[in-house]
């Protein structure tokens, strides 16, 4: 598998939010300003190429040799809380503003199931270290240009005159579909 | 050998878990941010409702504000003076006499005040009647409509409808500033209850058109700018406008306005009486 085409792959074609419909909780909720969904989207990469990496080690290294590897989903819940236990503690000491702004939806990572998502295609697609770490900052990044995107469109929207039934998430989602569907004009680009 | 297929995941993921968490642990030694204890404390105190009302996110957000000393001892407007007082103990700092304001509807103009341009008969709604011609039955653009957004607004009850105008009885008032942000016109602010001395207009017209559709119009004389000898009472596009900071509560612009739009007369002994006396609360 060429690593280039892999995360391309992640980035646009199999684009997490848009096209796989994981992750839409923090996809949603942090993308009102361009700023947050950027920390949103850089927290997101952080942690899901961590988790890439600690999931497949986990799997590997520990899962299968003990022949337990129909306990992946818990594993791999284990390893993502405590990763993002550990970047909330990192980013408090060290990016207090950011961690203001992400607020809540930075323990939300935790059931972001785009990072619960990329570790289980890993596994299924049997990924090796490498191609995982690839397949998850694609995957990654394709969130967080997923959620940038949506958040500039979200900003304009917000300047406008917009009647009261749309205000708020229900133009939102419309605008969520509306990408996805330009989104889908990637699928064929890339077989993987 | 039955047994061995529960031991090994109970020590492979209970292990795991065990060391995700010592690994955490360590790290939260290594990233630990002192907190300041008194933050803990002040959150502990605030009404824990996460209303939002003190312009933080949450009650957190006012007490970390709060304890940085970014935000007052009062900065909370639901908990009052009796969490200010609380506060102040645990900051060790004198419990300064908190600010209390009062929600205030910036229009005078009553129904034999104000001259109305047409009947409306639909839904009795400010957010309704706005969107009609001239914003409202109203001839003047900017005054109250008395429809009553406000008082449903309200959780408190303190806004009724008087003489078709809303009022807002200070008495009753929390200052949670529902009503100033439901008002189509915007003609509801938070004022010192302290200060006597209002407004009671929002017209931006000049003169002879407040004059043309409202007796209790604020018709930008200057009068009061030139009484006040604090400098606190300007006019700014044809209405007068109050600095509270520099207010003194004198009342002697409120006894000069020939239009009865300020509020809070004083009876000076040697001044002969005022016209008109209206006083909203």
């Amino acid at each position: 598998m060429n690593l280039f085409l892999l995360l391309l792959a992640g980035i646009f074609v199999n684009n997490y939010v848009l096209s796989q419909f994981l992750g839409i909780c923090p996809f949603l909720g942090v993308s009102k300003k361009i700023e947050t969904a950027a920390g949103m989207g850089i927290a997101v990469i952080f942690v899901i190429v961590l988790a890439s990496a600690a999931s497949w080690a986990v799997y590997h290294l520990l899962l299968v040799p003990l022949k337990m590897e129909y306990l992946y989903n818990i594993a791999f819940i284990l390893v993502i809380a405590s990763l993002v236990q550990f970047v909330e503690m990192f980013l408090k000491k060290s990016m207090p503003a950011l961690y203001q702004a992400l607020g809540v939806f930075l323990p939300l990572i935790t059931t972001n199931c785009a990072v619960l998502g990329v570790a289980v295609v890993n596994m299924q697609k049997d990924y090796s270290l490498i191609e995982s770490v690839v397949n998850g900052f694609g995957g990654a990044c394709g969130f967080a240009l997923a959620i940038v995107l949506f958040a500039g469109i979200r900003e304009r929207i917000a300047e406008n005159d917009i009647p009261k039934a749309f205000q708020g998430y229900p133009l939102a989602l419309i605008t969520a579909g509306l990408m996805s569907i330009a989104f889908l004009g990637f699928s064929g680009l890339i077989q993987v | 050998m039955n047994w061995m297929n529960i031991l090994y995941p109970v020590l492979g993921l209970g292990g795991l878990g065990l060391l995700f968490g010592g690994c955490l642990g360590f790290a939260g030694k290594i990233f630990r941010v002192e907190e300041d204890p008194k933050e803990a404390e002040i959150l502990s105190t605030l009404p824990g409702a996460n209303c939002g009302g003190c312009g933080y996110p949450g009650c957190a957000g006012c007490a970390a504000a709060i304890a940085k000393g970014d935000a007052p001892v009062n900065a909370c407007p639901v908990g009052g003076a009796p969490v200010a007082e609380k506060i102040a103990a645990i900051l060790g700092v004198s419990a300064e006499e908190g600010e209390a304001v009062t929600a205030f509807v910036h229009c005078s103009g009553t129904c034999e005040k104000a001259n109305q341009s047409y009947d409306y008969c639909g839904i009795s709604d400010c957010e309704m009647a706005v969107q009609l011609a001239g914003k409202g039955p109203k001839s003047c653009s900017f005054g109250c409509l008395g429809m009553g957004s406000c008082v449903k607004a309200c959780p408190f009850g303190a806004i009724h409808i008087e003489n078709g105008i809303a009022k807002v009885d200070s008495s009753l008032c929390r200052a949670c500033g529902k009503c100033v942000a439901v008002c189509p016109k915007h003609l509801i602010t938070l004022v010192p209850v302290s200060k006597k001395v209002r407004v009671g207009c929002s017209s931006l017209k000049s003169g002879k058109e407040v004059l043309s559709v409202c007796k209790a119009g604020c018709i930008g004389c200057g009068i009061c700018e030139k009484t006040c000898p604090f400098d606190a009472i300007h006019v700014v596009d044809h209405l007068a406008v109050i600095d509270y900071t520099k207010c003194k509560n004198c009342g002697l612009c409120a006894n000069k306005c020939p239009k009865g739009v300020l509020t809070g007369k004083k009876p000076l002994p040697k001044k002969e009486p005022a016209p008109e006396t209206d006083t909203p609360a």
